[in-house]
């Protein structure tokens, strides 16, 4: 594909951003900067990627790998409410990501699926955390959800003398849940409503279509395993951002 | 004295809530909390089991509440909300759980025992919570917080979802269950008819000050600004 038939296919953002308007929805802007931001910043991973493919220096691997998983810790915990401490969220968020990277890199070099090389680490890490990252994000969110409405019997529950982790145990389980509940909704409808994104650009790039799905099936395995540690580790330490030393629940 | 409060003030989302408030509760006696909404009656009842965070000084007994360990501080001080606050499951789970957090199994003639002092059917411990009415779910809720053996009971208006005949009942029931634990209660009523029944000492609570406090501030008020409040005179401040 050439630059010029990439940059007709803008249209398709024109599209939604005259749908935006029309219906008052006031997402012009928005549609605008993330579409220009999503060109701009894979251009840039594409020279990089090229660059580092090039180069075959595990150093260079792992920290590209810091640098991404940190802009997923960063945004994974973007959304939670200004009085939750912000450098313990990005750590928290950072450390749940890393592991489910790590798990995965370890298990699928150390059972030769896949070998080290930047070509096969550096795309299957990027879908391994940015998968973490939304499993984080979402596990947050419900956390911090589930435990300001659910004020009231959090709030009667340390008055009984339970510690932060026994007063928000059921808060901890439903947003696990909704960490994983889009993993395992993918799984049960791929292939059948959605043709992956690597899978479709592996075939349209040439591959064997037998060969995409094999990857492919690889993948959403370790996705499912990833965004499981991811948000089990979210919600089991996490839950403690929203409460402070003295075991008190957080004004949010 | 069973608290000695010095000087507190608490602050919520940086807006000063309580301001400086200093009084002492005697050992065995009932306390009410009066004052228009939004006065603060309810942020200091939190901060007396360190629910939420104060400045000052708070003393059970002679002992600075900052140096009991927190969990076994809250299970000292026991606090029954406006709203029940009842935990999915059972009326026996619910019973349990203070006990079960320091893996301690409370007995069925305990729990039996409980649901009498609170004036349930002991034929209720295996029904589900949320099937009780709400007079009932808050005698529950009494039950649950006395299941810790509580020196102190803090009360955030138990009374007040309830209609008038559930509301006296329940009243009746928490000056009986004074005497039978030997109890020290702090209780935050609105209703003014409630506290001169019930307390034997009232606090007056306004704009986050302690205005007025005493046995006596319904018969003889001192502070015009209580004069005002009895009279239903001063609603918000």
């Amino acid at each position: 594909m050439d630059w010029y038939h990439l940059i007709l296919s803008a249209s398709f953002v024109f599209i939604a951003i005259i749908l935006s308007h029309r219906q008052g929805l006031g997402l012009e802007k928005d549609l605008l900067i993330a579409s220009l931001r999503a060109f701009f910043q894979l251009a840039a991973i594409g020279y990089i990627l090229k660059a580092i493919f090039a180069l075959e220096d595990w150093p260079y691997i792992i920290f590209l790998l810091l640098i991404m998983v940190y802009i997923a810790a960063y945004n994974a915990s973007g959304k939670l409410n200004r009085y939750i401490p912000k450098k313990q969220s990005i750590g928290i968020a950072g450390i749940a990501i890393s592991l489910a990277l790590a798990v995965s890199l370890i298990l699928l070099v150390s059972l030769t699926i896949i070998p080290f090389t930047a070509q096969y680490v550096i795309p299957i890490s990027g879908m391994v955390i940015g998968n973490a990252m939304t499993a984080v994000g979402l596990t947050f969110n419900r956390l911090q959800g589930d435990l300001k409405a659910n004020r009231l019997l959090i709030l009667a529950s340390l008055s009984l003398g339970a510690n932060p982790a026994q007063a928000s145990a059921l808060a901890v389980k439903t947003s696990i849940k909704a960490g994983l509940i889009p993993t395992i909704d993918a799984l049960k409808i791929v292939g059948i409503v959605q043709l992956p994104g690597m899978m479709t650009g592996m075939i349209i790039a040439g591959a064997d279509p037998l060969e995409a799905v094999k990857y492919q099936i690889m993948i959403m395995f370790v996705l499912a395993g990833a965004v499981a540690i991811a948000s089990m580790f979210a919600a089991l330490i996490g839950h403690r951002l929203f409460f402070n030393e003295e075991y008190q629940l957080l004004d949010y | 004295m069973k608290l000695t409060i010095r000087n507190l003030s608490i602050y919520r989302q940086d807006s000063l809530i309580v301001q400086n408030l200093s009084t002492q509760i005697p050992s065995g006696s009932l306390t009410t909390i009066i004052g228009p909404s939004g006065s603060g009656k309810s942020t200091l009842l939190l901060s007396l089991n360190r629910l939420i965070p104060s400045q000052g000084e708070i003393f059970l007994g002679k002992t600075d509440i900052n140096t009991i360990e927190i969990t076994s501080l809250r299970r000292r001080i026991g606090m029954v909300f406006q709203r029940p606050a009842l935990f999915s499951g059972t009326v026996s789970e619910n019973l349990s759980y203070g006990p079960s957090l320091i893996n301690e199994a409370l007995s069925i003639t305990e729990q039996q025992q409980l649901l009498t002092n609170v004036g349930l059917d002991i034929s209720f411990l295996d029904r589900n919570a949320s099937t009780l009415s709400e007079g009932q779910q808050q005698r529950l809720s009494l039950a649950r917080t006395l299941a810790n053996k509580p020196e102190i009971l803090l009360l955030d208006e138990p009374t007040a979802p309830l209609d008038p005949h559930a509301a006296l009942k329940i009243e009746e029931l928490i000056t009986t269950l004074q005497k039978i634990y030997n109890m020290t209660v702090l209780w935050i009523t609105h209703d003014l008819n409630q506290a001169k029944r019930v307390s034997d000492n009232t606090l007056l609570l306004v704009g986050g000050k302690l205005i007025e406090e005493g046995p006596n501030i319904f018969s003889t008020p001192k502070d015009p600004i209580t004069s005002l409040f009895i009279k239903g005179e001063l609603e918000e401040y």
